[in-house]
């Protein structure tokens, strides 16, 4: 028990340093905040794929009581190590990466043309989006 | 309910939602990760960009303690300034030194025509295309000229702009010659329909910043009313000794590299401190201060203002005791100049010295109020508040300035009061960086142009391998040592099959121990690591520029260094040192083979403790 306890806090030290490096990347005034609109990046630098919807709720949960525009470091880093230790907005693997790919490219052809690509990246049919969770 | 058909289509278009979903959340991670990575770089970059010009600020406070502490060496200053006053005048008279050199006929690079036309601009962009060296004679001309007609113009340039008269506003260029041509291919060569405003910082680091410098000086003679130069940060003598520009000329100019050297001293002081546009738009390289006063910028003896690390003087209590003493503890006489000895020293007053630093070195943040810029070590940084009261104090509506590089090319700040312009594409390495300039017209919003030098893309990953070539001109650079890399190779790197070093297996057995505290340093050590100060320091004393300096004055330097770092050296090394260098027993010292025969002897002593790995 004594072992995994150590082995927990090890793990979560090395969140902490990693959290620590990626902020601070950010922190363009070394004041230990960055600029809200920073965050996605940040989240997502540390592997983390949230969606829009869920990048705002955690947004929403790091911001200060009164928007001020910008993320302090001692509020995103307690929210961000739960995210790291749940494994939580986990990226897709690959191969599902692929086969979505595949599911698009209905015709088989290997490959989706510019226009294709940016039709169904950018066509939004709201009601699916909230049926599916997204 | 029952169409079997609908839910199958539903089914798919869901599935295809799905897919398209999951690829729009990966791109977004790709794209998110690739944006660290180039933060990542650039603050790497910026840092050790920032960290050196830090550097240079601590000389400053070095130089202020020699003068407030060592009589001696402070009658040493003077004596420099009144050699320095003297051969104002030797040159005023001198001018006809020009002609004493001549052009040889072997001589095919480009022939200035006196006075200047825009043929000659085109003559001079001809030739540096082909990568001639202009010769010494007209670079000593334009030069010459350049300072005579600089010296006329008033602090601040007041220009206008018309639907028909547009103007060009480049930053930093840095010795880029490629972007310096960039621009104009963009943009169309200066002329009175298409006046340009360079923002600073022509020079150091790039490797043609004499290039850059005689176009703009010669564009500048043909155009006086068109082509605006403000000075930066890096038009400043002292600067040049370190980030490169100084090492440029005397390698191009191996005769007269001096010569040029001691005119662009005063050349540089004769640059305007910033252009009004329309006034409205102030633009000036650095930034402003929450004490910024243009009335007193625009009376300014600027020419006063020689380098950021000649400091004025506070006190001379010293000196001249029966002159009237002010509030600050400085005494004037009736024209304003310091008295000093008899002789009359040609100083700026604290205040005004320290208001031209905080426009050539401070930069803008997003947070409220005014703080001393600890990043570069001069001038502040000013948050959004201090923009406001400064441009509405004197009824401007713009800033414009450049100083730090920017991804883009050019950044706006402070609710669009603020605009950074930088001018030198893939500044810190190819891909880095995009350059940009600005086009006003009076009545339109400002238009930005951005271009990139090469068509390398941004996001390249790293390899961890690196050709050979590259890797031994890594390590010069960065080393210093003069050593034969390339031979040297086999030893120190892992190469593969196809002949690329893998750079990181240097670093394999090697294993990086906590610095030394420097009371325990020896003296090469110390040596080694100031050595960039200390070369800075030695040129300093070296007024005539001849490489030697006395042994009383190696002496007394390495004295008051040591006092200042807190570094313990004992008297009879340093006596012994001194001795051994002056190799012929003439009494002074070639400092420059002194410097170099301290790289190598550090690297031996390195090699021979125990425990540094074998590297065979």
């Amino acid at each position: 028990m004594a072992d995994e306890k150590d082995r927990e806090e090890i793990i979560v030290a090395e969140f902490h340093k990693k959290i620590k490096e990626a902020f601070e990347v950010f922190d363009h005034e070394s004041n230990n905040t960055v600029d809200v609109r920073e965050i996605g990046t940040i989240i997502r630098s540390l592997g983390c794929c949230p969606t829009e919807g869920e990048l705002h709720d955690l947004i929403a949960e790091v911001e200060e009581e009164e928007p001020t525009g910008y993320i302090r470091f001692e509020k995103f880093l307690p929210v961000m190590t739960e995210i790291l230790l749940e494994r939580r907005y986990r990226p897709i693997p690959e191969d599902v990466l692929l086969r979505a790919f595949e599911v698009l490219d209905s015709a088989k052809r290997g490959f989706l043309t510019k226009d294709e690509l940016i039709k169904y990246m950018t066509e939004e049919d709201g009601v699916s989006l909230c049926r599916l969770g997204w | 309910m029952g169409c079997s058909s609908s839910s199958t289509k539903t089914r798919k278009s869901e599935t295809s939602l799905k897919a398209a979903l999951i690829i729009q959340n990966w791109y977004r991670g790709y794209k998110a990760r690739l944006k660290a990575r180039q933060h990542y770089a650039l603050t790497i970059f910026q840092s050790i960009e920032y960290a050196d010009e830090q550097g240079q600020m601590q000389l400053s406070t070095f130089f202020s303690f020699m003068f407030e502490n060592y009589a001696h060496v402070h009658k040493e200053e003077l004596e420099l300034r009144k050699q320095s006053l003297e051969s104002e005048q030797d040159m005023r008279d001198r001018h006809d030194y020009v002609d004493l050199i001549d052009v040889p006929d072997s001589y095919n690079g480009p022939r200035l025509q006196f006075p200047l036309t825009c043929t000659d601009i085109d003559l001079l962009l001809e030739a540096f295309k082909e990568q001639q060296i202009l010769h010494a004679h007209y670079v000593l001309e334009v030069l010459f000229e350049t300072k005579k007609v600089l010296k006329q113009m008033p602090n601040f340039t007041h220009v206008q702009t018309s639907p028909s008269k547009e103007l060009t506003i480049c930053g930093d260029l840095h010795g880029k010659l490629d972007d310096l041509f960039m621009i104009f291919y963009k943009n169309g060569l200066p002329s009175e329909s298409n006046p340009y405003v360079f923002n600073g910082d022509f020079v150091d680091r790039g490797k043609n910043s004499i290039e850059i410098l005689m176009i703009l000086c010669v564009s500048f003679l043909v155009y006086p009313n068109d082509l605006h130069l403000n000075r930066g940060n890096h038009e400043d003598f002292m600067m040049n000794l370190r980030y490169g520009f100084t090492k440029e000329i005397l390698h191009k100019y191996k005769l007269h590299g001096k010569r040029i050297l001691q005119i662009l001293e005063e050349l540089y002081a004769w640059l305007p401190i910033g252009t009004i546009v329309d006034n409205e738009i102030l633009v000036i390289h650095g930034g402003i201060s929450e004490t910024t006063d243009l009335n007193l910028l625009h009376r300014v003896e600027r020419n006063k203002m020689k380098s950021v690390l000649i400091p004025p003087t506070e006190t001379n209590r010293d000196y001249d005791t029966d002159s009237k003493h002010n509030k600050v503890g400085v005494t004037f006489n009736a024209h304003g100049r310091i008295k000093t000895n008899g002789s009359p020293i040609e100083h700026l007053p604290k205040h005004e010295w320290e208001q031209i630093i905080d426009i050539l070195w401070s930069d803008p943040r997003g947070k409220n109020g005014c703080f001393p810029n600890t990043g570069r070590g001069g001038g502040c940084y000013f948050g959004p508040d201090v923009t406001s009261k400064i441009l509405n104090k004197y009824q401007l509506k713009m800033l414009i300035r450049s100083h730090e590089c920017k991804p883009e090319g050019y950044e706006i700040c402070h609710d669009g009061k603020v605009v950074t312009i930088f001018s030198a594409s893939n500044y810190y390495e190819e891909g880095s960086n995009r350059g940009a300039y600005i086009k006003l017209c009076s009545g339109t919003a400002p238009r930005f142009f951005q271009y990139q030098v090469t068509k390398a893309t941004c996001f390249q990953p790293l390899r961890q391998k690196l050709s050979l070539s590259q890797w031994a001109f890594c390590m010069e650079n960065i080393l210093g040592l003069n050593l034969p890399w390339r031979s040297l190779s086999s030893n120190l790197v892992n190469i593969d099959r196809n002949g690329n070093v893998e750079y990181m297996s240097s670093f394999q057995n090697i294993h990086i121990e906590k610095p030394v505290q420097e009371a325990h340093s020896t003296l090469v050590e110390t040596l080694y690591r100031y050595r960039s100060d200390l070369e800075i320091i030695f040129n300093a004393i070296d007024t005539d520029h001849s490489g030697l300096i006395s042994m009383e004055e190696f002496r007394a330097m390495w004295k008051l260094f040591s006092a200042h770092y807190n570094v313990l050296i004992d008297d009879s090394q340093v006596n012994k040192l001194a001795n051994i260098m002056d190799l012929n027993k003439d009494g002074s010292i070639d400092f420059n083979e002194f410097l170099k025969a301290f790289y190598v002897v550090h690297r031996y002593e390195d090699l021979m403790k125990p425990g540094v790995t074998n590297l065979g």
